[in-house]
């Protein structure tokens, strides 16, 4: 019976097994007569065997496939079942433990697409034939596929040195695998370096962060490269290369002691805009702070009298070591990793951006991350609470939420970290100068452990809080107004009053931002921002860490505004999964993927800038294009997109499609009745 | 003795969100219409107007696009790439006499069982308005349901 209905589609011999799922797609198809049709009317595509059977996917349905495949000689398997997302692998297993590659099996879904959406029999039957006509007609295209295997090189790549990359990069290394971190300023820390205080526990952010970073600083599998910048990234996961670029800090690393003999003797002072906020000053060979990692000073060429003048060498004068070098330039570093993980941060909303709260017009306004540096006990004021002079205190302060934040006209998004910072301030001000504080707030939200806890404390401690968005701070009296003093206007929406408040010092809790340069970066890194700028996850819930590309992670905030305790969960989190991949040393990624015919290349570059993975690049010497199979996600954008037909998708070529197209309408579509939607 | 026309259309899902639509609704056991036939892409991205060319020159009546909202592309981006070239499409098939509503574009996440299915109800009515294609020489015949003013001379 077999022998003779092997015809025209070369020599593939194709099984066709029709499910009845109990009743779920027999009480409306006609499943016995699906079959015997696939046997009699499919002959001249090769299909040699058509079968029904109540229960496809249970461990019988699935011998019989087996079996078949061995007995009939079986090349290509349809199955006409569910839908493949529920069981695509349990038959691409039995084709494979048959004897033939997974990946020529086809499944029809004539449950979830026919009998439980249709209900006339005689319709709900032809459309069946039909879906099966369409995926005879596909299988017998499909190409044996093998999954991709790559192996995942150990080390691994961290690009930020705040807490999320100093937390994974201690975490892998403590694993035992190398790691590169990469930080673009002088010392590592981050914000976190630069607060005084963190809520709820007020425990000295120095004091839990330092010894992390002492501890980045002599791990003997981290290779610390501050005040360096990744300026390529290529290759995919388990295999990137990555370009970082170190630059000179005129200070040889292996001579330097840290004894900052240097700092000491410069003659130039400059204002610190970085770490200090402009509050303070550093010298023109610096460390940023007295903890920083490394300690090794930066010399700033811009600001340097040497640089400048051509005179001056007083720290290579006084150097004991000779480690100072005015000759050293910038180094290249080519890096082999195997992932990637990205905690690049955030920037602090600029604040002038809303001149009618005065920041910069008025000298007493003060950023939060001002206000930090002047709270913390190494900062410039040494953590005295003093006005803009440098030596008044104030009586009373105004704390301004949600600044930039919660508000269409900047950022839409929450900062999730301002409310329970602005009550910390609360806190210190009373603490520290036991004045009158007053918190203007739309909502306080403290939904983190021990943070309601907390704001009731600040609440006791006789803390006022205005319920309603500050319309202006201005220094201008009304009538028998004191002169000298900031005034809050605001609408108190619980009181339903306007408020007008006069205080001598206003700290505006400035929203968190994206890096300005987060878009660019994640270009170069092959992920995506989201809208509003923050780099995208898999998975908003299910995924946080990972990004649609493999061995790509994200952690802390450049993924979203977080505090501290979440930052260093996503640092162990993204840790977690870079571990998983390194230790099963090799991953194995789906074969759905796009290869281009050299052959018909042109070398258009069309597909190029199409590739949101940057899976495509163009060789310049055979004028074509190339795609990085690791890279390939597999969408198949490309393949449609090549003028010359010279991109074939795997799993889903033109040829396939198309000759599904023309399965699916070559059954006469004879409707018996019309169906009721 | 006139019946009623019945259109045959090509539905083309991505496989993270319109597909999982399509199985949504029948998880859902709504109802619709069975004009339509699904061919799962990996992403509306890897459509490639041949296939609706392809499919409307071989008998189909219309031909059905769906992926991922915009923005939330499993890939990204390439749902965007989807509505650019699926706009292109309709004007080139306008030009060579078909009837560009013939062809529509549909985002529905995995979510929207309901919404695919009321958005394919919706464009078989709108399809069966539109009468058959005829398109010349194509496989599928039908009889004409009155006037089929789409033939080009």
């Amino acid at each position: 019976m077999t022998d003779k209905k092997v015809k025209s589609n070369g020599d593939e011999r194709v099984g066709v097994y029709v499910c009845h799922c109990g009743s779920n797609i027999a009480g409306v198809v006609d499943v016995e007569g699906v079959a015997k049709w696939a046997t009699e009317e499919l002959g001249d595509k090769g299909v040699v065997i058509g079968k029904d059977y109540k229960f496809m996917c249970s461990s019988l349905g699935q011998e019989m496939i087996q079996e078949d495949i061995k007995k009939e000689k079986l090349t290509r398997v349809v199955v006409a079942a569910c839908s493949p997302h529920l069981h695509e692998k349990t038959f691409r297993t039995a084709t494979e433990r048959g004897g033939l590659n997974p990946y020529l099996c086809e499944m029809a879904s004539i449950r979830e697409q026919v009998s439980w959406v249709h209900t006339d029999k005689t319709i709900a039957t032809e459309k069946a034939k039909a879906m099966i006509n369409g995926a005879v007609e596909r299988v017998i295209r499909h190409q044996p596929l093998e999954p991709i295997r790559v192996p995942i090189n150990e080390a691994t790549l961290i690009v930020g040195g705040g807490i999320a990359g100093i937390q994974a990069a201690l975490e892998i290394a403590n694993t035992g695998y190398p790691v590169y971190l990469v930080e673009r300023e002088p010392s590592i820390g981050g914000h976190m370096a630069q607060f005084d205080k963190t809520f709820p526990t007020l425990d000295c952010s120095a004091c839990i962060l330092t010894p992390r970073m002492s501890e980045v600083g002599t791990h003997p599998n981290i290779t610390l490269l501050t005040w360096s910048e990744v300026e390529n990234v290529d290759g995919y996961v388990g295999n990137f290369n990555v370009t970082v670029r170190k630059k000179a800090r005129y200070v040889d690393e292996e001579l330097c002691t840290g004894c900052r003999i240097c700092v000491q003797k410069c003659p130039k002072k400059v204002i610190d805009d970085v770490f200090e906020v402009g509050l303070g000053y550093r010298k023109a060979i610096y460390t940023p702070f007295d903890q920083a990692i490394p300690n090794i000073p930066v010399m700033d060429a811009e600001n340097c009298t040497f640089f400048e003048k051509g005179t001056c060498k007083a720290c290579e004068k006084f150097c004991p070591t000779e480690a100072i070098d005015f000759e050293q330039e910038d180094e290249v570093l080519n890096l082999d990793v195997g992932n990637i993980i990205l905690a690049t941060g955030y920037d602090l909303f600029d604040t002038r951006r809303i001149p009618q709260y005065g920041y910069g017009k008025f000298e007493n306004v003060f950023t939060s991350l001002e206000f930090e540096r002047m709270c913390n006990a190494a900062g410039p004021t040494n953590g005295e609470i003093f006005l803009r002079d440098g030596k008044t205190q104030p009586e009373s302060v105004g704390i301004i939420h949600c600044v930039g934040s919660r508000d269409v006209n900047y950022n839409e998004h929450c900062s999730a970290i301002c409310c329970m910072q602005s009550l910390k301030f609360a806190h210190l001000v009373h603490e520290r100068t036991g004045g009158k504080v007053y918190n203007f707030y739309i909502d306080i939200r403290t939904p983190a452990k021990d943070y309601e806890e907390f704001y009731n404390k600040v609440l006791e401690e006789g803390t006022m809080f205005v319920r309603g968005k500050v319309g202006e701070v201005t220094d201008v009296p009304r009538l028998n107004e004191e002169s000298g003093k900031l005034y809050i206007q605001a609408e108190d929406t619980l009181a339903g009053v306007q408020r007008r408040i006069p205080v001598d010092m206003v700290i505006l809790s400035a929203a968190l931002e994206p890096r300005y340069d987060a878009n660019d970066v994640a270009k170069q890194f092959g992920i995506s921002c989201s809208s509003n700028g923050w780099f995208t996850e898999k998975h908003p819930k299910l995924d946080p860490v990972a990004t649609m590309t493999e061995g790509l992670f994200i952690a802390g905030c450049a993924t979203g505004p977080k505090d501290i305790p979440a930052s260093v969960a996503q640092g162990s989190a993204a840790s977690a999964r870079v571990i998983s991949y390194i230790e099963a040393g090799e991953l194995e990624l789906e074969p759905v993927r796009a290869t281009v015919d050299e052959t018909k290349c042109s070398g258009c570059l069309i597909c190029n800038d199409l590739c949101p993975f940057n899976a495509i690049e163009y060789i310049e010497e055979k004028d074509v294009s190339y795609i990085q199979e690791a890279l390939c996600q597999g969408c198949g954008t490309c393949v449609a997109a090549c003028p010359a037909g010279a991109i074939s998708g795997t799993g889903f070529s033109n040829e396939q499609v198309l000759a599904q197209i023309d399965g699916l309408l070559m059954v006469d579509f004879k409707p018996a009745a019309v169906e009721k939607a | 003795m006139t019946k009623e026309f019945e259109p045959v259309i090509i539905g083309f899902t991505c496989n993270w969100c319109s597909y999982r639509a399509a199985d949504m609704a029948g998880t859902g056991r709504m109802k619709y219409p069975a004009n339509v036939r699904l061919i799962r892409l990996m992403c509306s991205g890897r459509l490639d107007p041949t296939f609706v060319m392809k499919a409307l020159a071989s008998g189909a009546d219309g031909v059905l696009i769906t992926g991922c909202h915009p923005g939330e592309c499993h890939y990204l981006e390439q749902n965007y790439k989807a509505l650019r070239r699926v706009k292109l499409l309709k004007r080139t098939i306008e030009q060579m006499g078909i009837n560009p509503d013939r062809v529509k574009l549909v985002w529905a996440s995995a979510a929207e069982g309901v919404k695919l299915a009321n958005e394919i109800t919706k464009f078989v009515t709108e399809v069966k308005e539109m009468g058959p294609l005829n398109w010349p020489g194509r496989s599928r015949i039908v009889e004409p349901a009155g006037v089929a003013e789409e033939v080009p001379a």
